[in-house]
């Protein structure tokens, strides 16, 4: 059967240069970067070279790029790391309801000892009011964090202009952006956009898992999470992963050369998937409309139909999404985001997340929009009463 | 210390009369069988009527005493230490030894008992108590004599060699698995089902289990619960076919055909029907589920009638009486509750009515599922054709496919 993957919001499938080069350094360029010898330096020149290649696609100097070890760790280190590191300032934080789970869980761990946290609520659309976190701003606000864009509806933040007020209130609190979804799909300049801190990730850009970025810029202090032999100037201890890192930056490379196009092409498969479903009764599409929210993420709603049968039908015809967001893995826990935007009760059991990359064709978008006509209106006919 | 040997106690079999080597070779063959993933060489024989496990090479102590703590008809392991036959004088010495190693500054009361097979020892067992009991208490002087309720039985047997041991580890009791024949064990994913199973193995009885999976109601994931499940059973009873059977087409003419307060008690009665063809075909005698009054309202006593009827082979609930907190505490006991709770949707809670009826009439079901006629009959051959044979044992699992099903 023909597989069309369309999780590429949980992971991506590495591009085949992308595992090349990984294949080629993990054979030839074994060295530990903090090795004295020739393959030490070898090894240190990899890992240069693709902090320079990312540097460059941030605009960022190239001592301001930090590798971990995921997403989430960079968000951990972001947050928990830059509240410790301000604490004297103040305690409390601005978060929106939205955030990936690595952001809010970080903020309950800071809550439970003795930050504060302010949730700020999204519009239904999932978007965040720029002015809603300037009235939020307080004298002892340290730290603020909102994503790029959103995992599970692919709302896309006004990042700049939200930087914007923060600086305007508080010079010195931190503006950290979880950018795993946003970054490899849209121009991100931390520096231009009042960024202090930024999280990616590699493996949704088609780079390897367990590989993580953190832009902190020059004058940002951290407490460091990790402790140990003090790699990556004792910010984050631990053998450098050289083959990931040279990964991810090669799959950035690749990604930003066709930006543009890109983005074109993946609008094109969630626009026609999008209107192609249209027809089915009941069904309607979250996030942003038209062009204002992430080219990658469609949200769908399926009133009627439980969103696990769906994908698991789904699945049995070659097409794979997920429900939700796939980071909360199998826990059926209620979605922060679609309470958030204020779907109704009823609806939040029943929607579907289908997330395009550059990897997939428009056949595959025609798999889908197949798949859902022929399913939605067998699984229907079987609800409970 | 250093054990050579396990001397196994086993309690029910040694008053099955005629039948009890059939037993007892049963009980080798699973004590073998548990021992098989264990670090070492090991051989399992029947002497004297008991049977003992001689460790031929170095061992984890650990890893072979929960082995042998999970097969059923074992009441009693005795770590044994072994020694060359030997004079009185030096046997006092290693029976002192012994108790000073194995009690380490023990304050307990205790006894010797001695069984002396070699007759021509020069002492007897009277004399040998006495004088073993004497040269303890003066390797051990905290510890005390008290031939009547002793704290420690320190058990000598002299026969071709000198055997001590006096500890024993509790086994699961129960009788070995296989001298009871097979049964079919409906394995549903939830609390209960994995507790029944094990309680009829703990019986003798040797188990094939059946699965009815419901894609794309239900996950790929609970099917591996389910395997997972399977396994921690299979530490007990040895390796277990499961059995794992695509009931969706049946499940979705029911509840087209069918009213819906009666849908659950519909597909229980067919996942009955499927159970006991499955279970005819494998050669199992009856059928086994984690039913218990009243715990939901397919399992009242009127519920329970219903569904059982279209068996014809018996149908063992072993649960039937307990209460929930009693099987978690036994989940628990043998291991399964944590994969029990994991969340995943079983097929029997897709379609639930919100008042399923709690008093059917088996008349009224019957005349129902005449709706059924047209197609039934041949969605249960085709459940049953594409049967997917999971063979499981504690250490992994496998898919049987052509030839090796029959």
């Amino acid at each position: 059967m023909r597989e069309a993957y369309l999780d590429n919001s949980a992971t991506t499938r590495c591009f085949p240069e992308v595992a090349g080069l990984m294949h080629r350094i993990s054979l030839e360029e074994y060295g530990n970067p903090s090795s004295m010898h020739h393959r030490g330096v070898e090894a240190e020149k990899i890992i240069r070279e693709a902090a320079g290649t990312l540097a460059g696609i941030l605009k960022v100097p190239e001592k301001t790029l930090l590798f971990t070890s995921c997403g989430t760790e960079s968000d951990n280190i972001a947050i928990i790391g830059g509240a410790l590191a301000s604490q004297r300032k103040g305690k409390h934080l601005i978060t929106t309801a939205i955030e990936h789970p690595a952001v809010l869980e970080s903020m309950r761990f800071l809550e439970k000892i003795g930050f504060s946290v302010t949730y700020l609520p999204v519009d239904r659309y999932g978007t965040v009011s720029p002015q809603d976190v300037e009235d939020a701003m307080r004298p002892d606000t340290i730290l603020v964090s909102v994503m790029h864009t959103n995992n599970e509806i692919g709302s896309v933040q006004p990042i700049a202009e939200i930087g914007e007020r923060i600086k305007g209130k508080n010079r010195s609190a931190l503006f950290h952006v979880d950018a795993v979804q946003g970054f490899g799909k849209a121009q991100i300049l931390p520096r231009k956009m009042h960024v202090d801190l930024l999280s990616a990730s590699a493996h949704k850009i088609h780079g390897p898992k367990g590989v993580g970025l953190l832009y902190c810029g020059e004058k940002v202090r951290l407490q460091n999470l990790i402790f140990g032999g003090g790699q990556q100037g004792g910010m984050r201890s631990g053998t450098e992963n050289v083959p990931g890192i040279a990964g991810m930056a090669e799959a950035a490379k690749a990604l930003y050369e066709n930006l543009d196009e890109d983005r074109e092409k993946l609008f094109a498969m969630r626009e026609y998937l999008a209107g192609a479903v249209q027809d089915i009764p009941g069904i309607y599409v979250n996030g942003q409309p038209g062009r204002e929210g992430a080219p990658h993420i469609l949200s769908l709603t399926v009133p009627g139909v439980r969103a696990e049968v769906l994908l698991h039908a789904l699945e049995e015809k070659g097409v794979y999404v997920s429900s939700g967001s796939a980071c909360s893995t199998n826990r059926p826990h209620i979605s922060d985001t679609l309470t958030a935007i204020g779907m109704k009760r009823e609806d939040l059991d029943s929607t579907i997340r289908l997330s395009f990359s550059v990897m997939n064709t428009m056949e595959d978008a025609q798999q889908a929009a197949y798949a859902l006509h022929e399913l939605v209106p067998f699984l229907r006919q079987f609800t409970r009463h | 210390m250093t054990y050579q040997c396990f001397l196994i106690k086993y309690a029910e079999i040694g008053i099955k009369g005629k039948n009890r080597h059939v037993f007892e070779d049963a009980l080798v063959r699973q004590i073998k069988l548990a021992l098989k993933p264990c670090e070492g060489n090991f051989a399992v024989h029947k002497t004297y009527g008991r049977i003992f496990v001689e460790c031929l090479s170095a061992y984890d102590f650990e890893e072979v005493t929960q082995a042998l703590s999970h097969v059923f008809g074992i009441w009693g392991i005795c770590p044994v230490a072994v020694s060359d036959l030997v004079e009185p004088e030096e046997l006092m010495a290693k029976a002192a030894d012994f108790v000073k190693e194995v009690f380490p500054g023990s304050k307990s009361t205790f006894k010797v008992h001695t069984r002396r097979m070699d007759k021509s020892y020069p002492m007897d067992s009277q004399e040998l108590n006495a004088e073993l009991g004497h040269a303890i208490l003066e390797a051990c002087p905290d510890m005390s004599v008290d031939v009547h309720a002793p704290e420690i039985m320190i058990e000598v047997e002299l026969r071709e060699k000198i055997y001590f041991y006096a500890e024993t580890i509790p086994g699961p009791g129960g009788l070995p698995v296989g001298v009871g024949g097979k049964a079919m064990l409906l394995l549903s994913g939830g609390i209960d089902s994995p507790v029944a199973g094990y309680m009829i193995a703990k019986r003798g009885v040797r188990l094939d289990a059946v699965y009815f999976n419901a894609p794309p109601y239900t996950s790929e994931r609970a099917l591996q619960k389910v395997i997972d499940l399977a396994r921690e059973v299979a530490v007990y009873t040895g390796p277990i076919c499961l059995h794992n059977i695509n009931f969706t087409e049946i499940q979705l003419y029911i509840y087209q055909k069918c009213p819906h307060d009666e849908l659950t008690i519909i597909m229980r009665r067919y996942m009955m029907r499927i159970a006991e063809l499955l279970a005819r075909k494998a050669g199992c005698l009856g059928l086994i589920t984690g039913e218990s009054i009243g715990q939901v309202a397919s399992q009242t006593l009127t519920a329970l009638g219903v569904t059982g009827e279209v068996c014809t082979l018996p149908v063992f609930r072993p649960l039937i009486g307990f209460d929930k907190e009693e099987i978690i505490t036994v989940s628990k006991k043998i291991g399964t509750f944590e994969t029990s709770i994991l969340p995943y949707e079983d097929c029997c809670t897709i379609f639930v009515a919100k008042h399923p009826v709690t008093k059917p009439r088996l008349d009224t079901i019957v005349r129902h599922e005449k709706y059924l006629e047209e197609k039934i009959d041949e969605m249960v051959e085709r459940a049953i054709e594409t049967d997917d044979m999971i063979l499981v044992d504690s250490t992994g699992f496998r898919h049987i496919t052509g030839e090796e099903k029959n």
